[in-house]
């Protein structure tokens, strides 16, 4: 029997949130100051949330890994973010951000929540620049757009190459000003280890103190999940090292539905792998598709030669070249969806094309883009017949102005000049669409508990487009989840401070000491880190870009064999009592452990191919992802059984009455 | 370039308490091509299979934006390369046969917790003695394109907020000053309409929690500006001075 | 103010500047005795017996106590804001010379200064006359060779002390601008060599004209 309400208000898509806004309690102001929240994670989601629940009034407690709030992996995030301002009259408006959200999603996603995530999109901008968030800005003063993949607009708002950066010091400083108010209660180097969870309600979590290793326990009246994506199941990806799951993971396991596991967000722009000793993988905006253009070589000889060193890009005549998005896109070019443009770029080099020692890149080249430019900064200057070199040298300047800090990482990291000769890409694991299952207020399965941001599941269906994270983020902390957490607080006003010192908290407490120090007792020979790259490569090979039941079905031993074998063989050094770097990371692979198998069921029962979830079974004569509307138009929410092998399928079936269901074409 | 052997010397102390110690490891067959925290990831996997304990140091993005890896490597702030943090540093600027010296940042204010691993949350303090805009959330602050902001302004305000917060101006500061830091904010927010509102307390708080968390004085030596991995200017501290002295001069605001 | 970090910038600057006026001035009268003993006594005069001069002289005084209390004062925060030292430590690598060592340069010129008093401030001001004139006075102290010596080397500490305060106590008091600044700077190392070279020819130049 499904539990499962979405509590998708009634009536028409654009009155929903209004209606639901009106409908829902409130908590008075006197009462907010009784009531305790916790909040894991201090990126956008958690960041703001924090910040906007401490203005309200309620208690906070806000929880990072980090030794301080500001380094989040939000702050990574590049390119930018949306909203649906239309400043620049291109005919942009909610609809269309919804439209194109839903679109870009492969109809994965709850139109509901979509369209409220639309609706909120400029709120974020007004409230950003209002907090000093340095936006890119034109001569007249006014905020500067850019256009991002899978969308006919510029909606895109951003600050060079780190928008993240931006917008996540933005909801920092929003933050300090309430921990100096003191209604913020900040928890640095401190990591969540269990839900509490008091007659069937969210009461508190355990935590472990990263520098003392001391265990702690913490209650309060709600808890707040806004941990990240679980992109390190696969080892290498473009999150931070210490991107983890363990927080998602312990309340799915408490009895929060998981949602959507397979939907993974594979970036067509990163820099190729190097080589074994390679700990992580760093991504190239996609804002580099509004300038770069992606080719192999037309001829296989001219890739050998490529990769043999023999031949340099520029030195494949244009004719010669293989701009294969444009070739097989005209109308999106360069700017079709991720999803797209990475399983197009795996099918070049699996094909044969690929230009590095690997045969797994293809280049980004800026060339075209450099003489444009610099033929118009030229025609501005009032220069007649500019020399080749003064229009290079032009063109040059203007990108810089725009990509420069993107350029600079990649010649520090590949040692290659990218104004020079083109960049080197290869599509990475980014970002995780799958996550906890909530409802419209943002709640799990789980009283009390909510879930907001990458952590969740709810807004990009199966593959998300551009600039939409940072949106989802900010939108569900600083606009949605203030809002509707108040409906579930507003019965608790008379609840009183929830008390430690029960027996939920002594069991909870119990089980994250008994795992530690059994961690630590197993004292076998390898470490944390093997098994996380073990892992790492089963799920890149039979769980990435390309799927298939065969593959998935022997992944899924594999993991499990890894698994077992980690808890024989795992040599953990340290003590549990102080900090322990190696302790932290093998609580987490143990996660991705279960985690990593658990995705492969989800995998393996979703028969179509949609987003970020490609099966090779289900594809068009074209290699297209071909989805099954009538049988998987469906949002799989996962139930804990004890084994991640079987764990219980819940659907949420989802109904499009704003948007006609047809294939995603961008051709 | 062929792979290379190194030795590293590096601080190891146990916690906070603990005295430290310079100690001496070997590192075989290193990759340029590997960054200079991976290269450190293979000496923790050598100490992890000898049953020794790793070297904590701190890192997370592993990609220039997160300020959070450190080190002091051989006399300098995130090594030897200008305008990179730790993470982005790679081994093709080292040598085969190099000895390379690993430290933490030293600073009264920033103490050791563990080996590589320094407290650096006095920063925090002092962006929360009035490192922001005071605003609430709401869906009702003024359309962004409200107020349009001069573009120059705007892009300063930017390079000024570029700020990573790894600590590096205090760690190479001979003072060890953290008046770099501590400009960028001020300036950022000193460059915006939305933040001159309150921008004479902001500097006083600000500049009153530096002083009390136990940094150094400035003495415009320009180290920090030098191997600021973000490239903050000089000028933001001469903004800020010229911010405090206007407030402690000319405005009626007191610190608090 | 001086309790605050900036505001013992802005003091120090203030004072740098107030010195740099000073320093200029002497090495104006002092010039004078390169064109002949007449010039130079009735600028030596003028300095001793114009009331505003002879004010300025205490403040003068105030100026270098409190520049170099000041200095001393920082210097010592600043060590221990770093109490555990690194092992390995490359400063060249990002400042320069002059920026670190200004305590160094700066106490040389403070030993240097008690010296000078000694030899030209107290005769001239209390024991006025017994030496004839006061160019008898400065002819008589620049044959010394030893004296010589000393007196080049305090101002090379001097000028590289300016390398580096004169443009400092511009930045210290918040005058930096894109357009200015980097002609400050250029100002400065002119300065300090202006400084440095003109005080040390012209000892030199009555040391070689008393051989």
């Amino acid at each position: 029997m499904s539990k499962l309400d979405s509590k998708i208000p009634t009536g028409p898509i654009k009155d929903k949130w209004t209606k639901h806004k009106n409908d829902i309690n409130v908590v008075n102001p006197a009462n907010k100051r009784l009531i305790d929240i916790i909040v894991i994670g201090t990126g956008l989601a958690g960041g703001s949330a924090a910040a906007s629940l401490a203005e309200l009034g309620y208690n906070v407690k806000a929880f990072c890994y980090q030794d301080s709030p500001r380094r989040a992996h939000s702050i990574a995030a590049q390119g930018g973010i949306n909203a649906s301002k239309n400043y620049q009259n291109d005919n942009d408006s909610d609809y269309r951000l919804f439209y194109d959200t839903v679109k870009g999603g492969d109809y994965r996603s709850r139109e509901a929540n979509v369209y409220r995530l639309a609706e909120v999109s400029g709120n974020i901008i007004d409230q950003c620049v209002a907090q000093g968030v340095p936006f890119a800005r034109d001569y007249g003063g006014l905020l500067d757009n850019r256009s991002f993949g899978g969308v006919l607009v510029s909606r895109t708002f951003y600050a060079k190459g780190q928008t993240g950066q931006q917008l996540l010091l933005g909801a920092y400083s929003a933050m300090n000003r309430q921990i100096a108010k003191g209604k913020i209660t900040m928890y640095n180097r401190h990591e969540m280890l269990e839900l509490v969870v008091v007659d069937g309600k969210a009461r508190g979590i355990i935590a472990r103190n990263l520098v003392t290793g001391e265990i702690e326990r913490h209650s309060a009246h709600a808890v707040v999940i806004g941990s990240g994506g679980y992109g390190n199941v696969f080892y290498l990806s473009t999150n931070a090292m210490g991107s983890n799951a363990t927080a998602a993971w312990k309340i799915h396991k408490k009895g929060a539905y998981f949602a959507n596991p397979c939907y993974t967000q594979i970036h067509p722009t990163c820099i190729p792998r190097s080589g074994e000793h390679q700990s992580k993988l760093t991504l190239m905006s996609e804002s580099l598709r509004n300038d770069g253009r992606i080719w192999v070589p037309k001829k296989l000889e001219d890739a050998e030669a490529i990769r043999a060193k023999k031949k340099k890009p520029t030195d494949i005549p244009e004719e010669d070249r293989d701009y294969y998005l444009e070739r097989r896109y005209p109308a999106f070019g360069n700017l079709v969806p991720r999803d797209v443009a990475s399983r197009a770029a795996k099918e070049r080099c699996d094909a044969g094309y690929g230009v590095n020692a690997t045969g797994e890149a293809v280049y980004l080249d800026f060339a075209s883009a450099i003489e444009r430019y610099g033929k118009e900064k030229a025609h501005v200057l009032g220069m007649h017949n500019p020399s080749k070199e003064k229009i290079t040298e032009l063109g040059e300047k203007v990108i810089e102005e725009k990509y420069g800090n993107l350029f600079q990482m990649y010649e520090k990291i590949v040692d290659e000049n990218p104004y020079k000769t083109p960049m080197m890409i290869y599509p990475a694991v980014h970002y995780t669409m799958g996550g906890i299952w909530v409802d419209y207020n943002l709640m799990t399965t789980i009283p009390g508990c909510y879930c907001i941001g990458e952590a969740n599941f709810s807004d990009h269906g199966a593959n998300r487009l551009g600039a939409s994270a940072l949106m989802q983020g900010l939108a569900d902390g600083y606009f949605v989840l203030p809002y509707t957490i108040g409906d579930y607080l507003a019965n608790e006003i008379r609840t009183g401070e929830i008390p430690t010192d029960t027996p939920e908290f002594d069991e909870a407490e119990k089980s994250v000491r008994d795992r530690l120090e059994k961690l630590l007792s197993i004292k076998g020979t390898k470490s944390v880190d093997h098994f996380h790259k073990r892992l790492g490569k089963v799920m890149w090979n039979y769980v990435g870009m390309a799927r298939n039941a065969d593959g998935l079905k022997k992944a899924m031993d594999e993991i499990k064999k890894i698994r077992e074998e980690f808890w024989s063989d795992l040599y953990v050094p340290g003590e549990l009592n102080a900090m322990n770097t190696e302790l932290e990371k093998a609580g987490r692979v143990a996660d991705f452990l279960e985690l990593g198998e658990f995705f492969a069921v989800d995998a393996l029962n979703r028969n179509e191919s949609c987003g970020g979830h490609f099966r090779e079974e289900y594809q068009t004569e074209e290699g297209e992802a071909k989805r099954d509307d009538e049988n998987y138009a469906y949002v799989a929410a996962w139930e804990w059984t004890g084994d991640p092998r079987t764990p219980i399928l819940h659907k949420e079936e989802l109904t499009f009455h704003d948007i006609e269901l047809k294939q995603r074409s961008y051709k | 370039m062929s792979n290379m052997n190194l030795t590293l010397k590096i601080w190891r102390q146990k916690d906070a308490q603990s005295k430290g110690v310079m100690e001496t490891y070997e590192v075989k067959d290193i990759s340029p091509d590997s960054s200079f925290l991976e290269m450190l990831d293979v000496l923790n996997e050598n100490l992890v299979s000898q049953k020794q304990e790793p070297i904590a140091f701190d890192h997370d993005c592993r990609e220039g934006i997160c300020g959070t890896c450190s080190l002091y490597i051989s006399g300098r702030a995130h090594g030897p390369m200008r305008g990179v943090t730790t993470c982005q540093l790679h081994m093709r600027s080292f040598k085969d046969g190099d000895t390379i010296y690993i430290e933490p940042w030293r600073s009264k204010a920033m103490p050791v917790i563990k080996d590589l691993i320094v407290d650096r949350s006095a920063f925090d303090r002092i962006q929360q003695a009035g490192g922001f805009i005071s605003v609430n959330t709401s869906g009702n602050t003024q359309d962004a394109n409200g107020i349009p902001i001069p573009k120059g302004d705007a892009d300063k305000a930017f390079d000024a907020a570029a700020c990573i917060g790894c600590g590096a101006c205090v760690a190479t500061c001979k003072n060890g000053s953290a008046m770099l830091f501590v400009s960028a904010k001020v300036s950022q927010f000193a460059l915006l309409p939305q933040g001159r509102v309150e921008a004479a307390k902001r500097v006083l708080n600000m500049v009153h929690q530096m002083d009390k968390e136990g940094f150094g004085n400035c003495t415009n030596t320009g180290a920090c500006e030098v191997e600021c991995p973000k490239g903050i200017s000089l000028e933001n501290i001469a903004r800020m001075n010229r911010e405090y002295l206007s407030a402690k001069v000319v405005s009626d605001e007191k610190i608090g | 103010m001086s309790y605050s970090s900036i505001g013992r910038k802005v003091v120090m600057g203030l004072t740098g500047l107030f010195l740099i006026t000073f320093i200029t001035i002497h090495l104006l009268i002092n010039s004078f005795s390169l064109v002949g003993p007449e010039l130079f006594n009735a600028g030596s005069k003028f300095m001793g017996t114009n009331p505003v001069i002879q004010t300025m002289q205490y403040v003068l005084a105030l100026g270098f106590i409190i520049h170099i209390i000041m200095g001393i004062r920082l210097t010592i925060q600043n060590n221990a804001a770093r109490p555990i030292k690194y092992v390995h430590n490359d400063p060249s690598a990002n400042s320069t010379f002059s920026s670190r060592y200004m305590i160094f340069t700066g106490v040389l010129v403070l030993l240097f200064l008690i010296l000078h008093l000694k030899d030209f401030f107290v005769p001239i001001k209390f024991e006025h006359g017994t030496f004839g004139e006061d160019y008898d006075l400065l002819v008589r102290v620049f044959s010394n060779p030893l004296y010589v010596f000393i007196y080049v080397v305090a101002f090379v500490g001097l000028s590289i002390h300016l390398h580096h305060g004169f443009q400092s106590a511009f930045q210290s008091l918040g005058w930096n601008h894109p357009k200015y600044t980097p002609f400050v700077k250029k100002l400065g190392l002119v300065f300090c060599y202006v400084v440095g070279i003109g005080f040390s020819s012209i000892a030199l130049f009555h040391y070689f004209n008393s051989l």
